[in-house]
């Protein structure tokens, strides 16, 4: 499937109208690269079943660039999402797709993505079940945008929810931070800088669904701490749960190369987005098999026990620096990059 | 990191801060120039391990605090114009009398975030029918580059790039607070990079004259607790001389070629400090020879003039005569999401730095 076989070189108006050309669209490129037997009805919509609680997540995408080392806008939008899902404690099983398509955009790059979707939804085991495709003229939209929301089953032993963490509870990490913002950083106008940067875009729900199935309900929470970066995440949990968050900094997994973009643009690593990273906060009782569990999975094994609940300076996150000293963690104030996700 | 993690070292750090408990034996303020120095001893909790009688006074050394407001209303004004304004990322945020850049942006402006105007020169080029402006802010740091982008457009040839100038001097600043009545600081950190581009010669005449210590220091934490530990001990021997902490990257005469840079773009002439005023001879304005690269010139902006905000001290901030938490609107009316003033905007200013990272908010 190309351009030449397609007959189009580029997404136009017309393709998204409702009329032949959508339907032209659609069949040559999204059923035949999606087909299941929910697609294939070809109905406005699915019917699915489910067993149990039902853990539904949406988020849209609107990287730039669409292609960046590492991954593309379509991988992270089904990762994103799957993660998302995954993050309450459930296993992903659907996902609807729905692009908003910039006129212009070169179909060699639309029919890349939608592949990079397929491939994404695959790893993590989900089925694209519904969708749309929009088309909006020149200069309206910034080449392709994409949301997805997600479907998932609620594992029966999962009891994830802010209100079970306690104090003494510990902090998990399972790798390296930063990577995606970094790389998304290193490829944008004005910034450019060299680098071997990747994007961390991964699916997580597998370590989720496997830690879950191990620790039960001694696992309190997870989050993937995407925009903002760790830093936010973690107050915004100390807030909700009203209780303090120890950090330490010499603990907190972090790549050289990473490192030294971020000491060069003066930014803190802490406060970068991530998408192949999540935090679980558990049982202090099992924090250590928690960790050696991690630790022997492919997306956990630089895992790291980065801090711990307190009952001191309740709301706060301090964080130990390595030379002894503290300082307060705030959650970040308006934005560090825009259109990071 | 090499030149990074071994000045991050818990154990050499530690036994520098062991050497300044034991060598203070009277009350002494040191004032850190900078606002990355501010910045480095926030974030990696410094203050909370110096000794009692070694208090730190936050310096004027934020390029972004200090810019004066009406310069951030004549950026806005061109951006409003029609005219690509770029800047670097801390100033985007900086309310000027109205609005800040970034809110101007969301109206429809032009702005664009960079980290070289080298960058902006490549703008101008790619964007013929267009006129673009970098917002060259800063201390002597980014006057190289600043001026380095006035030569690149001049050899390009190119007539739709000039730069809003609005460069300030490290001494001159540090002779104004001196001169302040109620100026107590005993000893100062000199800015690392700043002295990194001058040099530190010109710093041996105000160490004579005000009979002040004057270390040169760099920003890691090892850095920064030698450096005032140089300065206790001159403090306590009751000598008064220019030393150099920062040797790995400080020499006496600074960086000769950017040194030349600077000396064939601008001329020193008197400038306005955010919260403190006009101080004569304490900033850079373009030579006569590039005066058609000087935007306030060319689009006619010089008569913007407006107040400060009075709920704002940042004046005695950036003086050193009070500290940010003890600002009657710090933390209340004046946050990092709605600043009244820039020391609360830039990662650098005094103001940021304590709400964000202090330990006096840790006790909350």
């Amino acid at each position: 499937m190309n351009k030449e076989t397609l007959g189009f070189e580029t997404i136009q108006l017309g393709h998204g109208s409702g009329g032949l050309m959508t339907r032209d669209l659609l069949d040559k490129i999204i059923f035949k690269t999606f087909s299941n037997t929910y697609l294939d009805q070809k109905h406005d919509g699915s019917i699915v079943s489910f067993n149990g609680e039902i853990a539904i997540s949406t988020d849209s995408f609107v990287v730039s660039p669409i292609f960046f080392k590492g991954g593309n806008i379509g991988e992270l939008a089904v990762n994103g999402t799957v993660n998302d899902v995954a993050m309450c404690g459930a296993i992903p099983k659907y996902l609807s797709l729905a692009f908003i398509v910039e006129e212009g955009l070169k179909i060699d790059e639309f029919i890349e993505i939608v592949n990079s979707i397929k491939n994404a939804a695959d790893k993590s085991g989900v089925q694209i079940i519904t969708g749309d495709t929009k088309v909006v003229e020149r200069g309206k939209g910034d080449k392709i945008f994409i949301n997805t929301t997600g479907f998932g089953e609620v594992n029966p032993k999962a009891n994830i929810a802010a209100e079970h963490i306690k104090t003494g509870d510990k902090i998990i990490l399972n790798g390296f931070v930063a990577q995606h913002g970094m790389a998304i950083m290193s490829e944008r106008e004005g910034l450019e800088f060299e680098s071997t940067i990747e994007s961390d875009t991964t699916n997580l729900n597998f370590l989720v669904n496997d830690l879950i199935n191990e620790f039960g309900d001694k696992i309190h929470l997870f989050r993937d701490p995407t925009r903002g970066g760790v830093a936010s995440v973690l107050s915004e949990i100390s807030q909700d749960i009203n209780k303090g968050i120890v950090i330490y900094e010499d603990n907190i997994p972090l790549e050289k190369q990473v490192a030294a973009a971020c000491e060069i643009l003066g930014l803190d690593p802490l406060y970068v987005a991530n998408e192949g990273v999540f935090l679980v906060i558990v049982d202090d009782s099992i924090s250590e098999n928690v960790l050696n569990f991690m630790k022997k999975d492919k997306k956990g094994k630089n895992s790291a026990y980065i801090g711990e609940i307190t009952n001191e300076h309740s709301g706060k996150v301090v964080m130990q620096s390595s030379i002894g000293g503290k300082r307060i963690v705030s959650p970040l104030i308006g934005e560090q990059l825009p259109r990071i996700c | 990191m090499k030149y990074l993690t071994e000045y991050r070292n818990l154990e050499a750090t530690k036994s520098y801060l062991e050497l300044i408990h034991k060598a203070a034996t009277k009350p002494w303020k040191i004032m850190e120039i900078c606002g990355g120095q501010t910045h480095g001893l926030v974030r990696n909790g410094i203050l909370d391990l110096l000794p009692e009688n070694v208090q730190m006074i936050h310096g004027p050394g934020c390029p972004v605090c200090v810019t004066p407001l009406n310069l951030i209303d004549k950026a806005i004004e061109l951006l409003e114009n029609g005219v690509i304004v770029c800047s670097f990322g801390d100033m985007i945020r900086v309310p000027g009398s109205k609005k800040s850049l970034l809110e101007a942006k969301s109206n429809g402006g032009d702005l664009r975030i960079l980290y070289s105007p080298i960058e902006a020169v490549k703008i101008a080029r790619n964007n013929p029918d267009k006129e673009v402006v970098f917002f060259a802010v800063g201390f002597e740091t980014t006057a190289p580059a600043n001026a380095l982008s006035v030569l690149h457009a001049q050899k390009e040839g190119l007539k739709n790039y000039s730069i809003l100038v609005s460069h300030v001097l490290v001494p001159p600043a540090m002779e104004a607070i001196l001169d302040d009545k109620f100026c107590n600081i005993n000893a100062f950190l000199g800015a690392g990079h700043v002295c990194a581009i001058m040099g530190y010669k010109e710093y041996y005449p105000l160490a004579k004259k005000y009979k002040i210590p004057i270390v040169i220091t760099g920003f890691e934490p090892l850095d920064l607790v030698q450096g005032i530990y140089m300065a206790v001990m001159q403090l306590e021997k009751g000598v008064y001389e220019v030393e150099n902490q920062y040797s790995r990257v400080v020499k006496e005469e600074g960086n000769l070629a950017a040194l030349k840079v600077i000396n064939k773009v601008f001329e020193v002439g008197s400038r306005e400090w955010r919260g403190i005023g006009e101080i004569p001879n304490s900033g850079y304005v373009l030579t006569k020879e590039f005066k058609e690269f000087d935007a306030e010139t060319k689009f006619g902006i010089s008569h913007i003039k407006v107040p400060e905000n009075p709920n704002c001290i940042a004046g005695d901030i950036l003086k050193g005569i009070k500290k940010p938490h003890q600002c009657n609107q710090f933390g209340k009316a004046c946050t990092p999401s709605n600043p009244l003033g820039a020391p609360m905007v830039s990662s650098e200013g005094a103001c940021a730095a304590y709400y964000h990272f202090s330990s006096n908010l840790i006790k909350d």
